[in-house]
């Protein structure tokens, strides 16, 4: 057994105190051989600190494309040569999207528009949105809308948003080279408001954007200094007409190690598959990861690309006998 | 499969890349087809107006209308 995992056993496990970015990168650069027993020790920390239950979620765009920002990965930029279009989604179309979400089980609903912040347009149609979802689907509402300021934040509560995602998608070192048009302080500034209003933090990032491993360890660490609610982890599927459009697929078992790592530096937190694991996981590392620390799941289709079948998704839960989390439980 | 992408085999263009359908095999467009929804009209080769859903997707393209996934 690597002395790290040893470590790791004793401080995260029994401890319940995370990793530090020195030994996160000791776990990303173990070899395939301790793979296995990485990903054992993830999965009992997930169940000691965090338990059995997946929290299974649905999102929609509520304004795809068109946006005025660059970040390099993203097939909804307006500076690029990308073939999405802008488009919105109506009040009863995002209705009926809520209600097929709950249908699977899920307890979260994220609403998310490609933009570099809400206009009052947008805030208007998340406050007609929110307030129709509500009225008529039991489930909780997240939103993803870009950067925010303390009038928009207030609002948003007001809504009865509970949970905000707002993600860094990368380290510090690595920011300015994946997005130009706004810095890693303005996306962390938003973060910090959203905590303070009593919204939960969601935060995380994309895998695969050309960051060194001890990228992807510095990454971990400062998403664990920010202590988000609960981390969106998602690898690269690189998008036509994108700047990282070329970009290879994260290999999978990299993705598994940096699932274990990402566990270990946080082990309370509720760590969610998102974009991309179909491409660089498939089925069988899917499976792999659920048994390696992540206990949360987006369920069906994502934003401009296509998900798994939700009960694809849902049976595998059941066959790894993990309670999908009950909406009773998240209130 | 979509109405749309069965069409599209006998249509002039490729409803992912917007190329023509008939330059090349389109292999790796058909497979990244099984986690992407259409973008280009495969009659027209219009961008289409596209909306993913949690579950299903729709199409729109002004000339030949709506389709759904």
């Amino acid at each position: 057994m690597p002395e790290i995992l040893d470590r790791a056993r004793t401080q995260v496990l029994e401890n319940g105190v995370g990793l530090d970015e020195a030994d996160i990168l000791a776990v990303l650069n173990l070899p395939d051989e301790h793979l296995p027993a990485a990903l054992q020790l993830a999965h009992e920390v997930r169940m000691r600190w965090c338990g059995p239950e997946v929290e299974v979620e649905g999102i929609v765009s509520l304004k795809t494309g068109g946006c005025p920002e660059d970040c390099h990965f993203c097939s909804q930029s307006g500076l690029f040569t990308s073939p999405v279009r802008s488009v919105w989604l109506d009040i009863p179309n995002l209705v009926e999207a809520a209600r097929q979400t709950a249908k699977t089980g899920a307890t979260e609903f994220c609403i998310v528009a490609a933009v570099r912040g809400p206009d009052a347009r947008l805030m208007k149609q998340m406050r007609e949105g929110v307030a129709a979802i509500k009225a008529e689907v039991d489930i909780q509402v997240a939103a993803s809308l870009g950067m925010l300021n303390q009038e928009q934040v207030d609002e948003l509560v007001e809504m009865g948003v509970h949970r905000y995602n707002h993600n860094l998608e990368t380290c510090r070192s690595y920011f300015p080279n994946v997005v130009t048009t706004h810095s890693f302080e303005e996306r962390w500034e938003t973060l910090r408001m959203v905590r303070e209003s009593g919204m939960e933090v969601c935060c995380g990032g994309i895998l695969g954007l050309g960051e060194t491993l001890e990228q992807r360890a510095e990454f971990a660490a400062q998403l664990a200094e920010l202590d988000p609610h609960e981390v969106p982890l998602n690898f690269l599927n690189p998008r036509p007409g994108t700047p990282l459009g070329d970009r290879p697929v994260v290999e999978g078992k990299d993705a598994l190690r940096a699932i274990a790592a990402f566990r270990l530096a946080m082990p309370r937190t509720i760590l969610r598959y998102a974009g991309g694991r179909e491409l660089t996981l498939g089925d069988l590392g899917t499976r792999d990861g659920l048994l390696g620390g992540i206990n949360a799941v987006i369920v069906g289709n994502y934003l401009t690309t296509l998900g798994r079948p939700a009960n694809a998704d849902l049976e595998l839960l059941d066959d790894l006998k993990m309670p999908v989390k009950a909406l009773s439980a998240t209130l | 499969m979509t109405e749309l992408s069965q069409s599209a085999a006998v249509a002039p263009w490729c409803d992912r890349c917007g190329e023509a359908a008939a330059t090349g095999a389109h292999t790796a467009c058909a497979a990244a087809r099984a986690l992407e929804p259409p973008r280009y009209c495969a009659h027209c080769r219009r961008r289409m107006k596209v909306q993913v859903l949690p579950v299903g997707w729709s199409a729109l393209c002004v000339e030949h209308g709506a389709t759904e996934g």
